[in-house]
């Protein structure tokens, strides 16, 4: 599986309120609706930039806060195909998995080196990730089977009305 | 024989192991699920989107409305209705407005036992860690396949150990603790890791106290904060939940990092604006002049926490706007008949109705644009309270009480000796 996208920088400890404020969340449940307000209280025209397409490239902590599992979710209806990170906050990282939003964690290296805006493309396959300009690339953390199941399928909703059970109800 | 940490030993039992390593994938076995007014609704469309809309056990799954209760607003209102909705066709317990805040009322009423998983689709689950079980948060997927299967998968936690001895003086609580640790492990340090306080001081805090200290183990990062019980610990769920049998760490059980703190060095403490591990002490930002004081939220709306604050507050008046908030009705109650509320009130106190409220920029108490807020809550980001202009920094009960005397931040010695 391949995922391509223009990278958008971000630093460390991106928390959930950041990504969509808990002031919206209250107001509407419609994502594409909550996805106007993404990022708003970080930089209101970083949204433009996530739009058709995007990976966010981020540092350390990304996604801490909260459980709301609006933020996965409303990334992916902003345009985000997948986020790359030093580490994740285990919640976001959780539910992100579950929604269909690829969450990758890489090396230092790369995420300090790769520029804004240059197309990259994962490859879950052969566990990398390389970014076209720059002409950068890196290793990936794998993931377990079964995760790796959910994420092929687009989030759990889709795996479990294809498979009609969970990937751990065969082997764990 | 292997030796076993907190969680490996309940993450075992709940998966049908005898014993679990670090880095281990489980199917754990869930006792209790629970969700609120700010999750449940993601988690009863998630549930219709996966095609699964049914309830492993009634009496194991909880809702509450909590967030934003009662509601604000006619949108909030239809996700409240919508819960009580779903709530009354599977014949599941809600605790509807005015009841209190999921984690005050969760262990309240008795569905949080030791050695038990308890899975919220509320990151500060974590709290229920107090009462030696794992609770750790998730959000409103899990919280769905949860609440259909009664199961979850889990990677079993790195055990991280914080050895605390001496005794809290000076006005010091378990907020000055939590936030002094905070500020040593810094916001990712306990990343995806079971946190363990042990030692004499934790021994010998009251079950409010260690709630607060578990209930802020989810910004470091952590997974969840077991905690052996303590006799205080032992005495409150006596009488809530009946028999339980304690879970213990065993002695050479092998822990990933170890951190000692002498509590009786630590003085008041902050969290300034706008990361939680920007931890400073209140003398150092002692000045400051603050628009709100917030006493509640999950971390200090508790008995013990109204009353401290009522103490400092008892026969003077606030210069800034306070505003009280029980975290549950229980808690309200208790407050009311020990005449905590008749002099909170005569301070000038604005008191609330239990809800998460101004923590989450719900309700009661927003932030206009640079305003600053002092409060007791467990999140400073920016726009939590309100606008994106405005400042939070997180202080114990005493500090927020005293800084509510002089309309700034103040070091809360200045009105006491002692909690």
């Amino acid at each position: 599986m391949k995922i391509s996208g223009k990278c958008v920088r971000l630093g460390d400890h991106i928390n959930t309120d950041l990504i969509i404020s808990g002031k919206y969340k209250y107001r509407t449940q419609d994502i594409k609706e909550l996805a106007k307000y993404v990022f708003e209280d970080l930089d209101p025209k970083l949204k433009e930039r996530l739009y058709g397409g995007s990976i966010i490239v981020a540092q350390k902590n990304f996604g801490c806060g909260s459980s709301r599992e609006q933020a996965p979710r409303v990334l992916k209806a902003a345009g985000v195909n997948a986020v790359i990170a030093e580490s994740f906050a285990r919640i976001f990282f959780r539910n992100a998995i579950n929604v269909g939003l690829p969450v990758i964690i890489s090396e230092e290296k790369f995420i300090k080196m790769v520029k804004d805006n240059e197309p990259l493309t994962i490859d879950l396959s052969s566990g990398k990730v390389y970014a076209l300009e720059t002409g950068l690339e890196a290793n990936i953390k794998p993931y377990p089977h079964f995760m790796l199941k959910i994420v092929e399928a687009g989030g759990i909703a889709e795996y479990f009305k294809i498979h009609r059970m969970f990937p751990w109800e065969t082997k764990l | 024989m292997s030796v076993s940490t907190l969680v490996e030993k309940i993450i075992a039992k709940s998966s049908g192991k005898n014993s679990v390593s670090p880095g281990e994938f489980v199917l754990a076995d869930v006792d209790v699920v629970f969700a609120h007014d700010g999750t449940a609704l993601l988690a009863i469309e998630s549930m219709q989107e996966i095609g699964i809309e049914k309830i492993f056990d009634k009496n194991k799954v909880v809702f509450f409305i909590d967030h934003a209760s009662p509601s604000p607003s006619p949108q909030i209102s239809n996700i409240h209705s919508a819960m009580r909705k779903f709530a009354r066709k599977h014949g599941i317990k809600i605790y509807d407005a005015g009841s209190g805040i999921c984690h005050q009322v969760l262990p309240e009423e008795g569905y949080v036992k030791p050695g038990s998983v308890v899975v919220g689709a509320d990151s500060h689950t974590v709290t229920h860690g107090a009462f030696n079980a794992f609770a750790t948060g998730v959000g409103s997927t899990d919280a769905a396949i949860a609440m259909a299967t009664g199961k979850l998968w889990f990677m079993v936690p790195e055990s991280v150990k914080i050895v605390v001895e001496g005794e809290f003086r000076d006005m010091v609580m378990s907020k000055d603790l939590v936030l002094y640790v905070l500020g040593e492990v810094g916001a990712d340090g306990l990343t995806y890791m079971s946190v363990e306080y042990h030692g004499s001081c934790i021994d010998r805090l009251s079950v409010d106290s260690r709630m607060t200290i578990a209930n802020m183990a989810v910004e470091m990062g952590a997974k969840c904060c077991p905690m052996e019980l303590n006799s205080a610990t032992e005495e409150w769920l006596k009488e809530r939940v009946g028999n339980f049998k304690p879970v213990k760490a065993d002695k050479d059980a092998k822990y990933f990092d170890e951190l000692n703190v002498n509590a009786s060095k630590l003085e008041p403490l902050v969290a300034a604006p706008s990361n939680v591990d920007n931890v400073k002490s209140v003398r150092e930002v002692e000045g400051t002049e603050v628009d709100q004081v917030f006493i509640g939220s999950c971390t200090n709306g508790r008995l013990e926490d109204i009353k401290v604050a009522c103490r400092i507050l008892d026969g003077k008046q606030v210069k800034t706007r306070c505003i009280v908030i029980p975290a549950s009705r229980k808690v309200y109650y208790e407050a009311l008949n020990k005449g905590f509320i008749d002099k909170l009130v005569k301070a000038g106190c604005i008191i609330g109705f239990p809800t998460c409220g101004p923590c989450i920029g719900a309700h009661m108490g927003l932030l206009g644009d640079g305003e600053v807020a002092i409060s007791t809550s467990n999140r400073n980001f920016i726009g939590r309270m309100g606008s994106s202009s405005s400042k939070i920094y997180l202080a114990s009960p005493a500090t927020a009480a005293a800084s509510a005397l002089e309309g700034k931040i103040v070091d809360p010695r200045k009105y006491g000796e002692s909690i």
